[in-house]
């Protein structure tokens, strides 16, 4: 069973569906002991990140996330709540991988958010088996984190690299939405409940 | 860099997919879910689904179908048509839809697009504007293009902006259904005022219209219905094409 926690934080069901289309079984839930009891935990989140934190945090999530050993991946927003701290609020993360949250900077021709499907490099997990480097997943998001030792993955928006994928131990995020990236994005997930 | 987005359109009439020949004598193309499935496949980058019921009971069957099109697809699609309230666009969200479009609404009530955007943040709410040139001057129409307004085209898309609109999906009125190409100077100056992404709509009839305004009229997307509907173009062409044009497109 895969746990998605909800924590009101934007549009989730679109994970579950993600997990329905590959033959998955999923609840959505912020239930402590259901959550503990999952095989493995999707912290989804899409909208503003300090808002996000406060629903965590509410919820008395926050050290629970951190104390899960088994593997957990982050998407967007959960992703960025994992990091150290973000610009957006700014409010302090999880502090689970070895990153900052910043925003990206306008520029003419650069669009903020950076929103839409873009490549991915520097590839380095098992969470990309049969991924090519330069597959293109979709993004939105106005903030990101910087590249450092948890990167797995990398994406350029303008003169920005920023990680599109972090991992430390058994938690994985990923900046980008793979529940709406296409036979691409199918792929991660799978190597996701794989894990 | 962010690819170029390719997107079909598809216009909903009680579940089905029907493509307006000027609004008027619409013809049935297919099954919403299916059409979006293949679409997917077949390397679309998004989707649109505008619901053109005009009853009750076909916005009730749309909301169902914006769940079982969720469930069954794998890229982003955006929902639009009849959206009159922050409500309205929530029972929209709920049901799985990645953005909602609003055009004539907005236009009556300029606070919604801040309302919605407000509470579901600006990359959920496109807003959608259908102009004509008037005079030498482009002016928006709402209701399909049937009401004149006195907003001016590049006004309104500022406004639209700075009220929180995340993207502005404009067509052109008078390329709309003409298969003779998009209104790329229009689209060219949009993309100079604005600081948000613009998609391209009305006017496509081949791969180069496709190229011209995504190059030319610099637009982030280009939108079309009929030239997909119809197999006239082909998207895995048209991506091919377009790459070896030298567009940054995802294959």
């Amino acid at each position: 069973m895969i746990a998605i926690i909800d924590y009101d934080a934007g549009n989730i069901r679109s994970v579950g569906n993600a997990l329905e289309r590959l033959g998955a079984a999923y609840e959505l839930t912020a239930d402590p002991a259901r959550i503990l009891a999952a095989d493995k935990v999707i912290l989804p989140g899409v909208g503003n990140a300090a808002k996000a934190m406060e629903n965590l945090r509410e919820r008395g999530l926050c050290q629970l996330v951190r104390d899960l050993r088994r593997p957990v991946l982050g998407i967007c927003v959960g992703m960025q709540l994992m990091c150290r701290d973000s610009e957006e609020g700014p409010v302090e993360g999880l502090g689970i991988f070895d990153a900052h949250v910043r925003r990206f900077a306008e520029a003419p021709d650069i669009k903020v958010p950076h929103m839409g499907w873009n490549a991915l490099g520097n590839l380095d997990s098992k969470l990309f088996r049969d991924v090519d480097s330069g597959s293109f997943v979709y993004f939105v998001h106005s903030y990101y984190a910087g590249l450092g030792p948890d990167t797995i993955a990398t994406c350029r928006h303008g003169g920005t690299l920023f990680s599109a994928a972090l991992k430390y131990e058994n938690f994985y995020g990923t900046q980008f939405h793979p529940e709406k990236s296409g036979s691409v994005g199918a792929a991660i997930l799978r190597n996701f409940l794989a894990l | 860099m962010v690819a170029k987005r390719i997107i079909p359109c598809l216009d909903v009439k009680d579940g089905q997919v029907v493509k307006g020949i000027n609004f008027e004598g619409l013809r049935e193309v297919g099954d919403a879910v299916q059409m979006g499935v293949q679409y997917a496949r077949d390397g679309a980058d998004e989707l649109v689904y505008l619901d053109i019921s005009a009853s009750r009971e076909g916005r009730r069957t749309f909301v169902d179908l914006v769940r079982r099109i969720a469930l069954g697809i794998d890229i982003p699609f955006t929902v639009g048509g009849g959206i009159g309230t922050v409500e309205d666009a929530a029972r929209l969200l709920d049901a799985g839809a990645d953005k909602i479009s609003v055009n004539s609404a907005a236009i009556a009530d300029p606070s919604l697009i801040g309302r919605i955007a407000a509470r579901y943040g600006s990359q959920f709410v496109v807003v959608a504007i259908d102009a004509r040139c008037l005079g030498g001057r482009w002016m928006c129409t709402t209701h399909g293009g049937s009401r004149p307004t006195e907003r001016e085209l590049f006004a309104w898309a500022r406004e639209a902006q700075e009220r929180g609109a995340g993207e502005i999906l404009f067509t052109s009125m008078d390329h709309d259904g003409t298969r003779a190409g998009y209104a790329d100077a229009v689209y060219a100056r949009l993309a100079e005022e604005l600081s948000i992404p613009v998609i391209a709509s009305g006017g496509a009839g081949s791969i180069e219209d496709i190229r011209r305004v995504l190059i030319e009229g610099r637009a982030d997307a280009a939108l079309a219905a009929s030239i997909f509907h119809y197999g006239q173009i082909p998207i895995p062409e048209l991506k091919t094409a377009l790459n070896k044009a030298g567009v940054n497109v995802r294959l």
